[in-house]
């Protein structure tokens, strides 16, 4: 059976694009479930501040205040608690530290075994600079301008190509 | 004919050696990628070892059985495995746990994590309860608290109550032979 699909004009599903595109702007986040908002705007704020420095470990590459996953949302929820039981910002993210070292900070620390990390674009921005402008500077042996002759010498060209006239 | 003027041909930029660098620049990062794409990018350091077990008391599975607290984990060598009726690896590692805890060589405590109390109990009756005591951590306080990133984990506690490893993953045979029978046995020699 052949299922009867009416054509839909085109500008309906612009509007119908364009509607799903301003929806999922205005959504805060899917991650953050409404019973999470049982604590004091402070506490609220901070949290969102740290969670958002703080890795997910399961996913791994989003924070916790982003993340869907369970332990993200226990996380958060731990975060939460331990800010609204009076821990600074820094004493939440010792917390997670010492638990689960620098891999939970969505930004290493700068440190000595993250020197390279750190630095290494910076070196190779160097690297870069140098090639370039050692490419750019004009090669002087290249472009050596002779001097030009002088009166002997021209009497003396006069004499080599006005050799034969009669030819 | 004349000989050409050799101080009017080009000179090289960079002497000859200098093709070598990139050679020596390869060889470099290559390094860095034998050393790095071998490492398993999963394995977390272990923070909590030699460090207190943290304080807990977890609820348990069934309500007759009594909760579960870190003070269990002393006086003994433990092994304290995280697992969850939700977790497929625990469900194979689970026949090793149950010939651990036959030989009686370590006690044997688990944390349900992330669980229904309900669907533990169901999962342990289903396959075998190889555990002294079982407390459920619905929550992930005491998850978090150890750094647990997934189940099944497993730390060996010390007589002290101090972690002294951490598993990550089944523990197969082999790494009960290798490594966790040897520590326990050493552990068990240092108690007093």
């Amino acid at each position: 059976m052949i299922a009867y699909r009416p054509k839909t004009p085109s500008h309906v599903l612009i509007a119908y694009v364009v509607a799903a595109l301003l929806a999922g702007a205005s959504l805060p986040s899917a991650a953050q479930q409404p019973d999470e908002q049982r604590f004091s705007e402070q506490v609220e704020k901070d949290a969102r501040e740290v969670g958002k420095s703080l890795r997910c470990v399961v996913c791994q590459n989003q924070s916790i205040e982003n993340s869907n996953a369970p332990l993200a949302a226990d996380m958060r929820d731990l975060v939460r608690e331990r800010l609204a039981a009076g821990a600074s910002r820094k004493e939440v993210i010792a917390f997670m530290t010492e638990r689960y070292g620098n891999f939970v900070l969505m930004k290493p620390p700068l440190q000595l075994d993250t020197l390279l990390l750190w630095l290494g674009p910076l070196a190779f921005l160097i690297i870069a600079a140098f090639g370039w402008s050692s490419y750019l500077r004009p090669r002087q042996s290249t472009l050596v301008v002779p001097e030009p002759l002088s009166p002997d010498e021209l009497a003396r060209l006069e004499t080599l190509t006005i050799r034969n006239p009669t030819e | 004919m004349t000989e050409h003027d050799i101080s009017t041909r080009v000179r090289p930029a960079f002497p000859r050696w200098a093709a070598l660098v990139p050679v020596g620049l390869l060889v470099v990062i290559g390094g860095f990628f034998a050393f790095g794409l071998t490492r398993d990018p999963h394995a977390l350091p272990s923070m909590l070892v030699d460090r207190p077990m943290p304080d807990f008391t977890l609820e348990p599975l069934a309500p007759e059985t009594r909760v579960l607290t870190n003070d269990d984990m002393r006086r003994q060598v433990s092994l304290v495995n995280i697992f969850g009726s939700w977790c497929s690896s625990c469900v194979l590692e689970h026949p090793m746990l149950m010939d651990i805890a036959s030989t009686g060589a370590v006690a044997v405590y688990g944390v349900d994590w992330r669980d229904e109390p309900g669907a533990g109990l169901v999962w342990l009756k289903r396959y075998g309860n190889p555990y002294r005591l079982t407390g459920l951590d619905a929550d992930s306080r005491l998850a978090i608290n150890l750094g647990v990133t997934g189940a099944p984990e497993t730390f060996i506690v010390d007589a002290d109550g101090r972690i002294r490893y951490k598993h990550v993953g089944p523990i197969t045979p082999e790494i009960w032979k290798n490594t966790i029978r040897p520590l326990v046995q050493k552990l068990e020699a240092d108690a007093p």
